[in-house]
C-alpha cells in the first residue's frame, strides 16, 4: 500500500497514544505550611448550565510548579511585591504624597480589595480594574505620572495589593451597574477569534484538563494574577494573557486597558467567584 | 548598580548552637544570557550575576559561580551552621561590577 | 512523493527519535568534566541529581543537588549552547553539602552533577530533562 509523504507523517503522529487526558491533579494548595487555599469549588450560579466546578489553575500545573507557589520564599513573585512595596512608600507627584500618605499600611488598607475587583466606580460611572484605580489616585491624589498599564510598576503594585486578598474568595458583582459591561465580557468570552477560529471556552470551558500541544489547559481562571510565567521569568498580568492568548488563534489582539479587555477580565473573574485569591501566583 | 535588583532572603531570626538551619535566597535579576537576540538580529550581550557567596561572622558557608543558564531571578536553597549568634552575609557580584548584599542576624536561642 | 509503508515507519520513528535524543550532545560538556576532574575517574554513586522528567517550562526548571562529604558540586547542562550551569563549593559552615536552584534549559537533554568529595574522589549522577517545545503559551 502507497502513502503520500504529508498523509503517512501525519497518520503516524496521530497513531502515537495523546498524552493521557490529564484532569486537574488532586493536590492541596497550603502556602507557608499554614494557609490553606481554596482551588476547587462548585460553579457560581452564573455557570450553572455549563460547569458544575471550577479550579484554580494551580490544579492543572506539575508538581515542581506547584511547589514554587507553596512558600513565600520559593515563590518568585514575592519579590516584585517588595518591589511594589518600596513603591507605595515612595514619595511622588506634585503633591508631594506616597500611597502611604492617605492609604497607610497596606495591610490596613487594601484588605479585601483585589477580591472584588473589576468593581463599578459610582463616581466615574464605569467599571474598573485595578490598574485603572492605582492610576485614577496617582493622578488624581498624587498629581504624579500614571504607570503605564502593563508596566513593570503596575504589576508589581498589583501583587502587592493582591497579597492583602490571599485566601479570600473572589467575588466580583455580575448584575446591578456592571450587568451591561458584563455582558459585554461574556460574549467576548463566547466569540471565535483569529485564523484558528477559537474563543475562550473553545479551550478553557469544553477541554480543560486536555493538552494542547505541550501545554495542560486550564480552565483559565484568573483568581491567581498577576501571576509568575516560568516562562517569561515575571509577573503578569490578565491583560497581558488575554493578549497572548488572542495573538495564539493568530488573531488582532484588543490592547490592555482596553474596554473590551476590561469587560472580559470582569466576566472571567466572576468564573472565579468562590476561589480563593492567590497572587502572585506561580504558572507556567 | 541595575535597576529593581533586590535580595529576598529566607534566614530565621534565631537557632540552637550548632543548628544547620534552611537559607532560601532570591534576587530579582534579567540574567541576560548573551544568547537572545534583538529585533535586528544582533545578540544582546551577556549580562549576569556571575558569583554568590554566604558567609556567617565571616566565615564560608556556600560559594556559587553561576553561568548564563541559571534562570532569571536566581534562587538558591541550601544550608548554614549556625555556631554562636551572628551575621550571614549573603553577596552577589554582577558582570557590570555591581556588588548587591544582604544580611540577616541570628541569635542563639 | 510516495511511500511505501516500510518507508513510512522509517519516517516516523526517524521524527519520534529527534524530539527525544539530546537535540545536541555537547563535547564541551566532556571538556568542562574533564578539566574539573582532571580526567580521574568517577563513581556512579554519591551524588544525587533531582529534575523533574518532563520540565513544565525549560526556561525555569527546578533542580537540586545533594552529596555528602563534598567539597564541590558542579552542574552542567549537556545540550545547551554552553553547558555550564553552576559550580557549588561547600564552605566550612555549610550545613548538609546540597543546593537547589532554578535553570534554563534550550532542551531535551542530560543535566550532570558531578561531585568532587573531601578525599579527592568524584562521583557523577545524570537525569534526562524532556523539554517541550509548543502550546498554546501565548
Amino acid at each position: 500500500m502507497k502513502f503520500k509523504a504529508m498523509t503517512a507523517v501525519a497518520a503516524l503522529l496521530l497513531s502515537v497514544p495523546a498524552m493521557t487526558l490529564a484532569d486537574p491533579d488532586e493536590d492541596a494548595l497550603v502556602v507557608n505550611g499554614e494557609t490553606e487555599y481554596v482551588t476547587e469549588t462548585s460553579a457560581p450560579a452564573h455557570l450553572s448550565d455549563v460547569l458544575d466546578t471550577i479550579y484554580s489553575g494551580w490544579r492543572f500545573r506539575e508538581d515542581e510548579t506547584q511547589a514554587l507557589q507553596m512558600d513565600d520564599f520559593d515563590n518568585p513573585g514575592m519579590v516584585f511585591a517588595d518591589l511594589g512595596l518600596d513603591q507605595w512608600n515612595k514619595v511622588e507627584g506634585e503633591a508631594e504624597k506616597s500611597c502611604a500618605s492617605c492609604h497607610g499600611t497596606p495591610e490596613e488598607s487594601m484588605k479585601g480589595v483585589r477580591a472584588v475587583y473589576p468593581k463599578w466606580n459610582e463616581a466615574a460611572q464605569e467599571v474598573r480594574t485595578l490598574a485603572m484605580q492605582v492610576n485614577d489616585c496617582r493622578e488624581t491624589n498624587m498629581k504624579a505620572e500614571p504607570y503605564k498599564y502593563t508596566s513593570t510598576e503596575m504589576t508589581n503594585m498589583e501583587a502587592l495589593i493582591s497579597i492583602q486578598s490571599r485566601g479570600m474568595p473572589v467575588d466580583v458583582a455580575v448584575d446591578g451597574p456592571v450587568q451591561a459591561t458584563w455582558e459585554a465580557g461574556k460574549e467576548i468570552y463566547y466569540t471565535r477569534y483569529g485564523q484558528l477560529e477559537l474563543s475562550c471556552a473553545n479551550c478553557h470551558e469544553q477541554n480543560y484538563g486536555n493538552m494542547i500541544r505541550a501545554d495542560h489547559l486550564s480552565q483559565g481562571q484568573i483568581n491567581g494574577f498577576p501571576t509568575y510565567r516560568l516562562k517569561n521569568a515575571k509577573l503578569n498580568q490578565t491583560h497581558d494573557r488575554f493578549r497572548g492568548c488572542i495573538r495564539d488563534t493568530r488573531g488582532h489582539t484588543f490592547e490592555a486597558g482596553s474596554p473590551e479587555f476590561v469587560a472580559l477580565e470582569l466576566y472571567v473573574a466572576s468564573r472565579g467567584n468562590g476561589l480563593s485569591v492567590e497572587g502572585p501566583s506561580v504558572r507556567n | 548598580m541595575a535597576e529593581g535588583v533586590k535580595p529576598r532572603v529566607k534566614a530565621p531570626s534565631s537557632a540552637a548552637a550548632g543548628e544547620a538551619v534552611v537559607l532560601k535566597t532570591l534576587i530579582s535579576h534579567q540574567m541576560e544570557s548573551g544568547q537572545r537576540k534583538n529585533a535586528d538580529g544582533t545578540a544582546i550581550p551577556r549580562s549576569i550575576i556571575n558569583r554568590f557567596t554566604c558567609e556567617f561572622n565571616g566565615t564560608s558557608v556556600i560559594d556559587i559561580k553561576m553561568e548564563p543558564a541559571i534562570s532569571t531571578n536566581p534562587y538558591f536553597e541550601f544550608e548554614a551552621v549556625i555556631p554562636e549568634a551572628g551575621d550571614l552575609k549573603f553577596t552577589w557580584y554582577d558582570d557590570d561590577g555591581s556588588v548587591y548584599e544582604d544580611v540577616k542576624s541570628v541569635a542563639i536561642a | 512523493m510516495e511511500f511505501t509503508r516500510r518507508d513510512t515507519l522509517a519516517l516516523g520513528m526517524g521524527a519520534v527519535a529527534l524530539t527525544v535524543l539530546p537535540f545536541r550532545a555537547n563535547a564541551a560538556a566532556d571538556d568542562a568534566i574533564a578539566e574539573f576532574t582532571g580526567g580521574a575517574a568517577m563513581a556512579d554513586t554519591g551524588v544525587t541529581l533531582t529534575a523533574p522528567e518532563i520540565a513544565e517550562n525549560g526556561n525555569t526548571v527546578p533542580i537540586a543537588v545533594e552529596a555528602e562529604g563534598a567539597v564541590a558540586i558542579m552542574v552542567l547542562a549537556a545540550g545547551n549552547p554552553t553547558p555550564g550551569v553552576a559550580t557549588f563549593n561547600f564552605g566550612e559552615l555549610a550545613g548538609a553539602h546540597s543546593a537547589s536552584t532554578r535553570i534554563r534549559l534550550a532542551g531535551t537533554q542530560d543535566v550532570i552533577a558531578i561531585a568532587k568529595m573531601a578525599d579527592g574522589s568524584f562521583a557523577r549522577a545524570s537525569s534526562n530533562v524532556k523539554v517541550t517545545i509548543g502550546g498554546c503559551g501565548g
